[in-house]
């Protein structure tokens, strides 16, 4: 089935603490009026707050911006919601990136890094584009 | 904008509730682990969490709960988390924190089983 966009919201958000924040409402308003599940839309928005904290600390983007677009998908009924955080950091390799434990953070000295994991956990679809000009996740929950 | 978290605490024969309510992020992790080490210095060595009051946590607020998880393990302590959203639930188990912290549905049967 082809999905196509039937709404769009883009918001530019300073890396600024709790920017994730209005992100979360923002993606919380939009799933509401696709009228996802209750329990579905606290996993996007939970999603979007950890992509949201990786980008304000990991990026060392120099705009200090986030960039988050919201998309509405479906035809002709809405079916899917799109989120895409993107900065413009200094990007990272995913395929490197080792994924946590608890048995290997229970000991260790640097205890976070779970946010990938957790997006991945909580999400339908994510694909993370990297590279030299910055980092988008995808993320996409079904309605 | 800001969600701030506040905590309060109900110390009980031989435990001690910890109530959150609101944003568990970086501060209200600290806040968190404040009351807790603190607690452990009273002498209490079974915590239980209550997040009735919380809706949104994020990864480094949980960091710093495994933070306080590890020192329980140290001390041959006990801490449980009971009253927590399906997301935040389901966001423990993805990340295992529920093999080191038994979660409960809700207070009573926590305060029950965390003591057995």
């Amino acid at each position: 089935m082809s999905e196509g966009v039937l709404r769009e919201v883009e918001l530019a958000l300073p890396m600024v603490p709790e920017m994730e924040i209005e992100a979360s409402q923002t993606a919380t308003a939009i799933a509401k009026s696709i009228r996802m599940s209750p329990d579905r839309i606290d996993e996007v928005r939970m999603a979007v707050v950890e992509a949201c904290i990786n980008a304000l600390e990991h990026s060392h983007s120099s705009d200090q911006e986030v960039f988050v677009t919201f998309q509405v998908l479906g035809d002709p009924e809405p079916v899917k919601l799109r989120i895409m955080v993107k900065d413009h950091g200094i990007g990272f390799s995913p395929e490197v990136q080792e994924e946590p434990t608890m048995e290997g953070k229970i000991k260790a000295v640097r205890k976070r890094g779970w946010g990938l994991k957790i997006i991945r956990g909580l999400m339908d679809e994510v694909e993370i584009h990297s590279g030299a000009d910055g980092t988008t996740v995808v993320m996409s929950k079904m309605r | 904008m800001t969600e701030t978290l506040s905590v309060t605490v109900d110390r009980r024969e031989g435990l001690a509730v910890i109530y959150t309510e609101g944003y568990i992020n970086n501060q209200g992790g600290e806040e968190i682990a404040k009351v807790a080490y603190k607690l452990l210095d009273e002498g209490y060595k079974i915590l239980l969490l209550n997040l009735a009051g919380t809706k949104i946590v994020n990864s480094i607020g949980i960091s710093i709960l495994i933070e306080i998880i590890e020192k329980m393990l140290e001390i041959d302590g006990k801490l449980g988390f009971c009253c927590l959203t399906p997301t935040i639930e389901k966001t423990f188990h993805i990340m295992g924190l529920a093999q080191y912290a038994p979660i409960y549905s809700d207070e009573a049967s926590a305060v029950a089983q965390i003591r057995a």
